[in-house]
């Protein structure tokens, strides 16, 4: 963050709270710019509605029909059909679901606390601090989908770097790590850990940069150490930065996809159900009131973390 | 929401003030120094495979030092796999959907933050929420809309929006708006209202006052979010994916994926194409460093 | 890939410029166009075109240079500009809804099968009887049939087709002594022995998942007969019943020969294996051998049928036959329909076969004297089949090939157990859904 940012941000902050009583009412403004600011709303409103909120509705109504995708005469009720079809017969779902909690399990278990460890030690003063935040930061630039190939040629079954190491490589023992059913998805979010790691140490540290100095002083003059100072000081402090990074690793987790797909198309032990969506979307194979149906799960399975962060977010100001 | 920002609000350098820096702390480094070299590893090693021919890889084995090193790979790479094009591509995509995407999201985070109004909060949660929906919920319909769109062929070869420019820049910046506006009305809830009342005072109407006061007030706002919108942009896979058809107007991110199957016999050409693709983000990361920075932790909310 | 065929033109426009822009201008440049386009075959509604986009989704290396050379070829011929696009082989497949739903291109790569006459039925493709009655003495009334619509019309024009069977090295097996077996049994004892031999005994490779239906499709064809095949595809016979448990019984005693960690390698990847001699053969497309760049290699592979196991012999062969399709919007292209007759002519099967040798020339006149002993006894087997189906995933609809048959399968590779009430239960959904 630059100074210049935080310096601003420091200065108004004080001003901000006691400015507030003065915005203006929308009820004092006069004709011209009730219209310049109702279009300065409507615009991005609109876009909003026809290509989030819309779409999202239509995702409900298609889960409850049966469609080839082609044309609108081939639309036909189903009822709850698709839902039955994905609850009790296909065999992909349920692992899916899986899948997807393991995914949130590890982030939360794994990939966060080393996120947060990093950005304790980095937060020390420590010689060097910059580049080792550089470096745990690079994979956060990087889209999933190069770090899927990134992983892949690190992974490779004849080719990887991980199966030389393990002196396995070119014998019958070589560990296949993507196409193993059993393994691909924990190499699969070892590789994610490798991006979620530095997302969630960079907010840390910025949240830990703005714990007063005074509450260590204090917890250390009380002597406790460092571990204790962590818990029971630093983490209560940071509740707003901790619930922040709790709800990216919820959705982190649900939005999951493009790794798995860039591996093997969510297959074989890699089913999200993301990937389960897009299976029955966009292939040949698309079947859309079953694709919708997964994709209406999915959306209750994210209402949870969302609504329970807007709530937060937001409660104070409504 | 003031909360997220808060820690920010410190200075910096009150935070380092009177910590023990003396005792020095062997074990943290040593920890720091084998995560560090375990985080570079993947990358390492793909840029390792990248500088070798296949010939010697194929002779001496992928785990070895032996043979040549030399950028062949990357030139065959750019060539074979078209990355000019691609790039082009991403370029055309990603420009006018930060753009886009910041105009929008700053009138209307002017229009909620510096006006009370009815249902500024409740659309302000709408924009919220939307930023967070993952993608896949609104694959179907969307392509559906865009397929039932019927355009002349003069405008779109597909004689809908399927396969254009438009459609995936159309949603990006859809799906953009969100974060950018809660990010900015947090940003512009701060400034004072002096400097707007002052400027009421002298006549000036709504326009005025978020052009020319508001907007280069959030200037250090939108040099944060830009960047980090680019590299979201350019790394944005599943939209691409989802909505063009026609291999040669991919982005450089999706392409990669038919890239992956092209190159697949051929491991250095893989790692030196993975490679060419990360310039671009390394290059952004080295140069705008803070402002990305900046953007995540402006915005902390991003999913 | 894609972009250098990109022609300079679109390149400079951002590939923006559409095709009908590219139309209108070739024909606004000057009447002398439109007049050399009007001396062609009028159709009804046709318009004068010296252009087309052709859509292309074979990339790999041989078949993508194969039809560099048919568009040189026709473009030498007629003087019409042909603009490739070629997409990843799966991808293009994966996006095949879609792209024919916008239809970007006016010629593109297909198959036949239920997925050539699904889109036919739909009407996202053109139909070309016209381009038949110049083309159609020169095929077989088993390739006129696999290139008819539902509604009678035809929709595609062969270019190839390849047999799927056994492949395996000639100076391998003469160096251990193994013979050709002709019965089931004799293919299992000869996989035990080589085993113990030390090699993968059947190189396996199903990462992409469709490789497998290879040997579903034979197991069945030959436990069950062809007619069974082209009904259960159909789903007009039901998965939940002893036959198709017998397939994947029979399928059992072969599970322990196949590479173990099939799921994880590409077909490619398998050919690698079985041109280093590592596996004992390989039950694939004849385009297995594209991956034999080494002529030694490719001197020394050879083919055997599926053997034999319950009913017909070896009388079904799995061809599938690729080809080209119209799409709607090609539909009204002049030059795309030129193209489309030129692929279904000896030049043009020609000048695609003069690079791509793994595959089979359709055309009846086509000059075989370029064929190799291999090339000639491939094309013996599809000849002297009785029956001849595509492949399970061009056989059948295509949510039930990908959505259920892909895990399905993969599955049992994984553990050897299928559950076929499910396959049924899933099967019905999908079908139903259409």
């Amino acid at each position: 963050m630059t100074a210049d940012v935080r310096t601003r941000e420091q200065a108004t902050k004080a001003t901000g709270q006691g400015s507030r009583r003065l915005r203006r009412r929308y009820s004092l403004l006069n004709r011209r710019d009730k219209i310049v600011l109702a279009t300065m709303v409507a615009i991005p409103t609109l876009i909003q509605l026809v290509l989030v909120w819309i779409p999202t509705v239509l995702s409900v109504l298609l889960s409850f029909v049966r469609w080839n995708g082609l044309a609108f005469s081939d639309i036909r009720p189903a009822g709850v059909s698709n839902y039955q079809y994905i609850f009790q017969t296909y065999p992909s779902f349920w692992p899916a679901l899986q899948h997807n909690l393991l995914w949130l399990a590890f982030l939360a278990v794994v990939a966060t606390p080393i996120g947060l460890l990093l950005a304790v030690l980095l937060d020390q003063n420590i010689r060097g601090s910059r580049i080792y935040q550089s470096i745990f930061f690079t994979p956060v630039m990087l889209s999933l989908v190069l770090i899927g190939v990134i992983w892949q040629l690190f992974y490779s079954q004849n080719n990887g770097l991980l199966n030389f190491l393990l002196g396995t490589s070119g014998t019958p023992q070589a560990v296949d790590w993507f196409g193993n059913p059993h393994l691909n998805i924990w190499a699969a979010l070892i590789a994610a850990t490798w991006r979620h790691a530095g997302y969630v140490m960079i907010l840390y540290l910025a949240g830990l940069k703005g714990v007063d100095p005074s509450l260590r002083e204090a917890a250390a003059l009380d002597g406790a150490n460092s571990v204790q100072l962590f818990f029971r000081v630093i983490l209560p402090v940071m509740r707003p930065i901790n619930i922040v990074i709790v709800v990216i690793t919820i959705i982190e987790s649900l939005r999951a996809f493009d790794i798995v797909y860039i591996i093997n198309g969510g297959k074989n032990g890699l089913e999200l159900i993301s990937a389960l969506v897009i299976q029955f979307l966009v292939g040949e194979a698309q079947v859309i009131g079953i694709g919708s149906a997964l994709a209406v799960v999915l959306l209750v399975i994210s209402l949870v973390p969302i609504i329970i962060y807007l709530s937060r977010t937001f409660k104070k100001e409504s | 929401m003031t909360e997220t920002l808060a820690p920010q609000g410190v200075a910096p350098a009150l935070a380092h003030v009177r910590r023990n820096k003396v005792r020095p702390r062997y074990g943290t480094h040593l920890f720091l120094v084998v995560m560090a070299i375990a985080w570079l590893i993947p990358l390492l090693w793909a840029l390792f495979t990248a500088l070798r021919p296949k010939a010697d890889t194929d002779k001496y084995g992928y785990f070895s030092f032996g043979g040549a090193f030399n950028l062949d790979n990357f030139f065959t790479a750019w060539n074979q796999g078209g990355f000019a094009n691609y790039f082009g591509n991403s370029v055309i995509i990603t420009v006018p959907t930060v753009i886009l995407t910041l105009l929008l999201a700053s009138m209307m985070a002017f229009a909620v933050s510096r006006f009370s109004w009815k249902f500024n909060v409740t659309l302000l949660i709408m924009f919220t929420a939307g930023n967070l929906l993952p993608p896949q919920v609104l694959a179907a319909p969307l392509f559906e809309m865009f397929k039932h769109v019927s355009l002349p062929y003069s405008v779109s070869d597909s004689g809908n929006l399927l396969n254009t420019y438009t459609a995936v820049i159309a949603v990006d910046t859809a799906f953009q708006i969100g974060f950018c506006t809660f990010v900015l009305s947090n940003y512009m809830k701060a400034l004072p209202h002096d400097m707007t009342e002052a400027a009421i005072v002298d006549g000036a109407g709504v326009w005025r006052q978020y052009w020319e006061i508001i907007m280069p007030l959030t200037r250090p706002a939108f040099a944060a979010l830009g960047t980090l919108e680019v590299i979201w942009i350019y790394n944005d896979f599943f939209w691409p994916l989802l909505l063009i058809q026609s291999g040669n107007r991919l982005p450089v991110t999706t392409a990669i994926h038919n890239l992956q199957g092209q190159f697949l016999s051929n491991y250095n050409l893989l790692a030196a194409g993975a490679i060419i693709t990360v310039i671009p983000t390394l290059i952004i990361y080295i140069v705008l460093q803070k402002q990305f920075v900046a953007g995540l932790t402006l915005g902390a909310s991003k999913g | 890939m894609s972009n250098e065929n990109l022609s300079a033109f679109s390149h400079a426009t951002g590939g923006t410029m559409t095709r009908r822009a590219l139309v209108s201008g070739a024909v606004g440049l000057g009447t002398l166009a439109a007049l050399a386009a009007c001396t062609g075959t009028a159709t009804g509604g046709a318009t004068a075109s010296k252009t087309l986009t052709f859509g292309s989704g074979s990339s790999d290396d041989v078949p993508k240079r194969a039809y560099a050379a048919v568009v040189d070829a026709f473009n030498k011929k007629s003087g019409d500009k042909v603009t490739t696009n070629t997409v990843a082989h799966n991808d293009f497949q994966n996006n095949i809804n879609t792209y024919l739903q916008g239809s970007p291109d006016d010629v593109f790569t297909w198959f036949a099968g239920y997925r050539m006459r699904f889109y036919a039925a739909k009407d996202l493709v053109a139909p070309i009887d016209d381009v038949w009655k110049k083309i159609g003495g020169q095929f077989g009334a088993g390739l006129a049939g696999a290139s008819t619509g539902d509604d009678g019309k035809k929709y595609f024009v062969p270019n190839y087709n390849y047999p799927w069977g056994f492949f395996y090295r000639k100076s391998v097996w003469q160096a251990k002594g193994y013979n050709v077996p002709t019965k089931f049994d004799d293919l299992v004892a000869l996989a035990k022995q080589m085993k113990t031999d030390g090699l993968t005994p059947i190189a396996f490779a199903d990462k992409d998942g469709w490789p497998a239906m290879g040997t579903f499709d034979y197991i069945n064809m030959r436990t069950n007969g062809y007619k069974f095949h082209m009904d259960l595809t159909a789903h007009k016979e039901s998965w939940d019943q002893k036959k198709v448990k017998d397939v994947f019984d029979n399928w059992k005693q072969l599970l322990p020969y196949q590479s173990p960690d099939a799921l994880g390698l590409t077909w490619q990847e398998g050919a690698q294996a079985l041109g280093a001699g590592k596996a004992g053969m390989y039950l694939l497309g004849s385009f297995v051998t594209q991956q034999f760049t080494d002529p030694a290699v490719l001197a020394d592979i050879d083919f055997f049928p599926f053997p034999e196991i319950a009913v017909e012999g070896t009388d079904s062969v799995e061809a599938p036959i690729d080809g080209l399709m119209l799409t709607k919007k090609g539909g009204d292209n002049q030059a795309a329909r030129d193209f489309l007759a030129f692929m279904g002519t000896a030049a043009g099967q020609e000048a695609y076969f003069s690079v791509d040798k793994s595959n089979l020339m359709t055309v009846k006149n086509a000059d075989t004297s370029a064929y190799s002993d291999f090339n000639k006894k491939l094309a013996g087997v599809i000849s002297n089949a009785k029956h001849i189906s595509q492949f399970f995933d061009r056989d059948a609809l295509p949510a039930m090939a990908n959505n259920v048959m892909i895990p399905a399968l993969q599955g049992f590779l994984k553990d050897g157990t299928v559950d076929t009430a499910n396959l049924e239960a899933q099967a019905k959904a999908l079908y139903a859904a259409q």
